[in-house]
């Protein structure tokens, strides 16, 4: 099992100190290697969803195993440590780094998980996503689609076990988003890498052959 | 990637920001390293390794004014001693001190170069073969000026006045300010090189051609007096004497004079004084003071005793009053100047803090990536002092450089203003001291902004 999840709540708090409930998933697993597509509407959680299984946010309770290491037990450097090693993440708006050339925001990526940063792979990264005559291009001079292959080298740069896409195609033309998907779908197949790809797009869900809707199993307003 | 390499590249994404406040520092810095490298330069001048005189004798009154007058050749000299005190009484052979001199140099002084207004130090041959200062002696071109007349002047005189071997010059009597020209010319026989001392802008003449020069003789009346006053007995015979040796070096004087207005009445260029025949008495004689050197150390501290238990001369070791009026005066204003400076470098450092933290309200949105990414909190934080510490440090570094290439171009303006001769390139101790200080100024500036980046909610910030 990749990813399992079981009574996990979250909740935040509004301005006038009542909490508002996002997430109340009693279970929820992905098997090793599995791709999955959540579907649901803007604003029901799934990007909540995504940090929290990420360890960028804390859930109120409830446990989170990956690759059977509970992550919700994890104090927040060996978090952080987890989510370089274990994790990738793709994200809507790209977040790659201005600064950092598209070789460098892979590095980054490697730099972070304690190891060394290793050129090579990068490259052969870049290389797999068609971008390695661009390597050394900064964000600001790639296309949105290119940026978004970054981001995607930049996911798979630790051979991570789990590879989460929060709607990395919303902001892509859509020559663009057959690209990106198709990229997505065969780098985690190839590297054995579980998907948990979110998004409100039927025609994106149309590629995937486990579609969970989060409705089915997030009822936020009953009592936990 | 580590996280320097992190901060460097953030750094140059943001060069023109970067950059500016890095000059700032720089700015900072280079002020710095120019007031300690000058003020070193002083600071050695007016110290132990700069002053190669062990006492100076002269007439009682200021120490401080002694010493500025007969080393630094600053201000004027008050009443000279009768050479009589010089050459009897320090030179006597009867006295206790007789066995202790190793050296004893006469020098008269009041009068200035007729160009450039240099000061002249009339002295002997010995002045040049002594070390100016621990350990370093003279280099000259040309010789020694052992004839009346014959001069040898100091490398600023000679670069300021386009003299060199051969120039001749004139005295104006009584310095710059005074209208009376001496009629006769010094020959110069010898160019010292730079020294980086007050010789630099010094022409010196041989004593005995310094006291034939018209109207340098003491009038027999105060010779006489001044002869009393230091306890030599003059007796009516003596006196008598003296009157005759007077009338005679006025005839001489009157003769030349006489030459030189037919010169001028013929419409002819002034002719050459050829200098006078007679020999000054020694009663006509003066010094302005003595530079003396004792055999011992403590033969210094007790001659110095005895002198001063007189009530007419005093002798003074210049480097305890150097050194106190270092501390007094010239310290306090580097005192002050390096505060000025740090103050610089302070606002400098809050240039980079405004300029961070400004800036921090843009990259939370990087931050959060990056801490996405698996960096952890003291990670971000890193990076941010990173950054700060390389401006601080990248600054320093050009500070120093930019210092010392200040000093580089100050060096010669320097040079002829005041004579202290700078080295550019001569690295101060302390100037060490600046890194420890710019890295803690670096924390410092560095440590909120980075607190920012270490709180920075991930979650939030990427949604934003």
């Amino acid at each position: 099992m990749s990813l399992s999840i079981r009574n996990l709540l979250k909740s935040y708090v509004e301005p006038d100190g009542r909490r508002l409930p996002i997430l109340n998933v009693k279970q929820f697993d992905i098997a090793s290697g599995e791709q999955v597509c959540l579907v649901g509407s803007s604003g029901c959680g799934k990007s909540t969803l995504l940090n929290v299984i990420s360890g960028i946010t804390t859930a109120d309770s409830g446990t989170i195993h990956i690759d059977g290491i509970e992550v919700t037990r994890l104090p927040e450097p060996s978090r952080d440590r987890f989510r370089a090693q274990k994790l990738g993440y793709v994200f809507q708006t790209f977040n790659l780094l201005p600064a950092f050339t598209a070789l460098e925001n892979v590095l980054l990526g490697m730099s972070f998980s304690g190891g060394k940063a290793d050129r090579k792979h990068a490259t052969e990264l870049l290389d797999r996503v068609g971008l390695k005559h661009r390597m050394h291009h900064r964000p600001t001079k790639l296309s949105v689609g290119e940026q978004q292959r970054v981001a995607v080298a930049r996911a798979l740069a630790n051979r991570p076990s789990l590879l989460l896409a929060d709607e990395p195609t919303a902001n892509v033309d859509s020559s663009n988003q057959d690209n990106i998907l198709k990229l997505i779908l065969e780098a985690s197949r190839e590297n054995n890498v579980s998907l948990l790809l979110v998004t409100h797009s039927p025609d994106v869900a149309k590629q995937f052959t486990r579609v969970d809707k989060l409705s089915d199993f997030n009822t936020p307003g009953a009592a936990a | 990637m580590n996280i320097l390499t992190i901060a460097y590249k953030s750094l140059r994404f943001r060069a023109l920001a970067s950059a500016l406040t890095a000059l700032s520092v720089a700015l900072g810095i280079m002020m710095m390293v120019a007031v300690l490298v000058i003020y070193g330069i002083v600071g050695e001048t007016f110290s132990q390794r700069s002053v190669g005189v062990g006492l100076v004798i002269g007439p009682k009154g200021s120490d401080l004014g002694m010493v500025l007058n007969s080393i630094y050749r600053v201000g004027r000299a008050g009443e000279p001693m009768p050479y009589a005190f010089y050459k009897d009484i320090l030179l006597g052979k009867d006295k206790e001190w007789a066995d202790w001199i190793d050296h004893a140099i006469p020098l008269t002084m009041g009068d200035v170069t007729e160009e450039g207004a240099f000061p002249i130090v009339g002295t002997t041959a010995e002045y040049f073969t002594v070390e100016y200062v621990p350990g370093r002696r003279f280099m000259m071109r040309g010789e020694l000026p052992l004839q009346p007349f014959e001069a040898v002047i100091g490398s600023r005189v000679a670069a300021h006045n386009g003299w060199d071997l051969g120039s001749e010059f004139r005295l104006v009597h009584g310095g710059a300010e005074s209208d009376h020209i001496h009629n006769e010319t010094f020959k110069v026989v010898g160019v010292l090189a730079a020294t980086g001392t007050a010789n630099d802008k010094t022409a010196f003449v041989n004593l005995d051609g310094f006291y034939m020069v018209a109207g340098h003789e003491k009038p027999v009346g105060e010779a006489v007096r001044r002869l009393r006053d230091f306890g030599f007995t003059v007796t009516p015979e003596r006196e008598a004497r003296l009157e005759r040796m007077a009338a005679h070096i006025q005839k001489e004087h009157e003769m030349t004079n006489r030459m030189l207005e037919e010169a001028k009445k013929a419409g002819q260029p002034p002719p050459k004084i050829v200098p006078h025949n007679h020999e000054t008495p020694d009663e006509f004689k003066e010094v302005s003071y003595i530079f003396v050197r004792t055999k011992k150390p403590s033969q210094s501290i007790f001659l110095t005793g005895l002198i001063n238990e007189g009530k007419i001369a005093q002798a003074i070791n210049p480097i305890p009053v150097m050194y106190q009026l270092m501390n007094d005066l010239v310290g306090n204003v580097r005192l002050v100047l390096l505060v000025l400076t740090g103050l610089i470098v302070v606002v400098a450092g809050v240039g980079i803090f405004v300029s961070i933290y400004n800036s921090m309200a843009d990259r939370r949105r990087e931050i959060a990536i990056m801490r996405s990414l698996g960096a952890h909190r003291m990670t971000v934080l890193g990076i941010i002092l990173g950054e700060a510490m390389l401006l601080c440090i990248g600054g320093g570094i050009l500070g120093l450089l930019l210092g010392h290439g200040l000093v580089v171009i100050a060096a010669p303006i320097v040079e002829a203003k005041a004579g202290l001769i700078l080295n550019p390139w001569k690295f101060e101790p302390v100037e060490l001291a600046l890194f420890p200080v710019l890295l803690i100024l670096a924390a410092a500036v560095g440590i909120l902004p980075g607190l920012t980046a270490y709180r920075t909610d991930v979650a939030q910030s990427l949604s934003e």
